[in-house]
């Protein structure tokens, strides 16, 4: 995007601009301000929602914090106050780790596949194809799928969340990593093609190491919109109270999910815990993406 | 390295599972399914209308407000902002990808909700309540709350679309249209927007594709009553919402029902996905 970017001249500096500027009829010149205006307005609008919500989920974070918010479990009870989302932080952090662990290697493997071997195959268009449109199915529908597949034989637990994750995970995995494979320069292949090695040494040894800035800052992104899943794991894991470090077949807690039980009851202990979630939610999610955008600065291509 | 095969295959597992587990709820229902309102799983009633018809309108309202926004965004950000706090902005603006639905939730109830959207909400229902949309008595938690919530949630996938749409537009047809005379707006209406079209359709629908799907903001927001009104400010519910609110309640026939739900949904978000795929990948690539 960058090439064609750079080729265009931004208009507000253009001279050829400037110059027609003063010579056409002023509704025309009218139109062209208003709209230039409405467009400023428009992101002068959306960079104000992104303040909104940064702002005041630090705010009213800030104020429910605490040590013990970070270290306990919530209380039985949404009146009652005090406790923390623990467990929940806990839950994700499971998830989180199997769900990366399986989709990083499925996903790069499948974007080897895709820019090194399927090239403009049907099959590898198939796959391109309908990755990009798994990234559009709701995520409420892949734990409707766990559900049915597998959790109505194996029970809510860690291991179910973690599968839902990394089916939201793989597609965007594979599509990131595959334009960041694509980005590797004929030149450094050729070179190693011309020193002998096999094509899978060249990927191996050359493709994939050079392109790893790139893929990482893919796989983070991933991460960053994993941990923030909610829906998905109403279905899988279902939810608890206490801390479980079970996998199989005990229902756990997640981040996302005690943020949710906690806002859509009315009351303020639990209100309160849900603001201190969401501050520790974003800052976790802005972390991963922070980390996404210096490997993204590091990358070498 | 055939691992990209999965996807297909989990794709293909998800239509089977669930369609499999809907399959008596939909032969019970029939075409009810559609057209009823009346939704007691537990009597064997399954009519999702309701259902479908807040996502429907939720959805429209989220497009309404929030696509001008998000083409004001692309456009303002490939045609007009100065090179060096362009990318400082479209961090920002990409930003609003990144906060998880359930804490536009959490925002939206605690404070968009009192803050916005009662007042505009009774600022509509005085000036504009004779429109049957607008008529009262105003509910805090509507399709209305819902909408607008999804329209912020929409503007990062729209925008970042069409900017990509936008600035492949060839700069030779840029200069064209100047070279006629045009001002920057007449530029970027014959030359941008009438280029990009298919590609601009394709990041709505994409838009479109990701407000049906969105499950928790809408969950808190659109007030939770299976009815059908006309008013966008009356309380509603919608097809992705029930699911995630019900789910934990429900048991045996009810979760059936609620994947039947699940399997609309899925159909209609994918069919909306292929074909904005569709259009976007032949305008950029």
């Amino acid at each position: 995007m960058n090439g064609i970017d750079a080729a265009i001249p931004v208009a507000g500096e253009s001279t050829l601009n400037r110059w027609t500027d003063e010579r056409v009829a002023s509704g025309r010149r009218w139109r062209n301000r208003l709209m230039a205006g409405f467009m400023g307005a428009a992101l002068a609008v959306s960079v104000s929602v992104v303040g909104l919500i940064l702002l005041y989920v630090v705010k009213a974070g800030l104020g429910a914090m605490s040590w013990e918010f970070l270290t306990q479990p919530p209380p039985y009870s949404y009146r009652l106050e005090g406790g923390g989302f623990v467990n929940g932080l806990i839950g994700t952090a499971i998830m989180l780790v199997f769900a990366t662990v399986v989709s990083a290697p499925m996903g790069v493997m499948a974007a080897v596949y895709l820019a090194e071997y399927g090239g403009k195959g049907t099959l590898a268009k198939l796959i391109r194809f309908f990755s990009d449109v798994m990234t559009g199915v709701p995520s409420v529908f892949v734990g409707l799928f766990v559900y049915t597949a597998l959790v109505t034989s194996f029970g809510f637990g860690a291991s179910m969340g973690a599968i839902a994750l990394t089916i939201i995970m793989l597609p965007i995995i594979i599509r990131s990593s595959e334009e960041m494979l694509r980005l590797v320069p004929r030149d450094l292949k050729d070179a190693s093609h011309a020193l002998g090695a096999s094509k899978s040494q060249t990927i191996v040894r050359v493709v994939l190491p050079s392109a790893a800035p790139g893929i990482s800052t893919g796989v983070m992104l991933a991460v960053a919109r994993a941990a923030g899943e909610t829906a998905p794991l109403i279905l899988t894991i279902l939810g608890a109270q206490a801390i479980v470090t079970k996998l199989w077949d005990e229902a756990i807690a997640a981040l996302p999910l005690q943020i949710f039980d906690g806002a859509r009851n009315p009351f303020a202990a639990g209100v309160e815990r849900a603001w201190a979630g969401a501050l520790e939610l974003v800052v976790i999610v802005l972390a991963f993406t922070l980390l996404a955008r210096l490997l993204a600065s590091r990358s070498r291509i | 390295m055939l691992a990209g095969l999965l996807v297909l295959l989990f794709l293909a597992g998800m239509v089977f599972s669930t369609t499999r587990t809907a399959l008596p709820i939909f032969r019970e229902a029939g075409l009810s399914f559609f057209t009823s309102t009346d939704w007691q799983p537990t009597a064997g009633h399954y009519g999702a209308l309701a259902f479908i018809y807040g996502t429907v309108v939720t959805s429209a309202i989220a497009l309404v407000v929030g696509v001008p926004l998000s083409l004001g965004v692309a456009l303002f950000l490939t045609e007009i902002s100065p090179r060096r706090i362009r990318g400082p902005l479209t961090y920002l603006v990409d930003l609003l990808a990144m906060v998880p639905s359930v804490v536009y939730g959490l925002w939206g109830i605690l404070f968009l909700l009192p803050h916005f959207l009662q007042p505009v909400a009774v600022f509509l229902n005085r000036y504009l309540g004779f429109i049957p949309f607008f008529r009262g008595p105003v509910s805090g938690l509507s399709y209305f709350g819902a909408g607008i919530v999804l329209a912020v949630m929409i503007i990062p996938i729209v925008s970042s679309l069409s900017r990509e749409v936008f600035s492949a537009v060839p700069v030779e047809d840029r200069h064209a249209a100047y070279a006629l005379g045009a001002t920057r707006w007449e530029m970027i209406r014959g030359a941008v927007l009438s280029r990009g079209r298919a590609g601009v359709v394709g990041a709505v629908m994409l838009g479109m594709g990701r407000a049906f799907g969105e499950t928790i903001a809408v969950a808190l927001l659109i007030g939770s009553r299976p009815e059908v009104s006309v008013s966008f400010l009356q309380p509603g519910y919608s097809m992705a919402a029930v699911i995630a609110n019900t789910f934990q309640e429900a048991n045996g026939s009810g979760i059936a029902a609620l994947v039947a739900i699940g399997v609309v949904l899925f159909v209609i978000t994918i069919i909306v996905n292929m074909v904005a795929r569709a259009l976007v990948w032949r305008f950029v690539r």
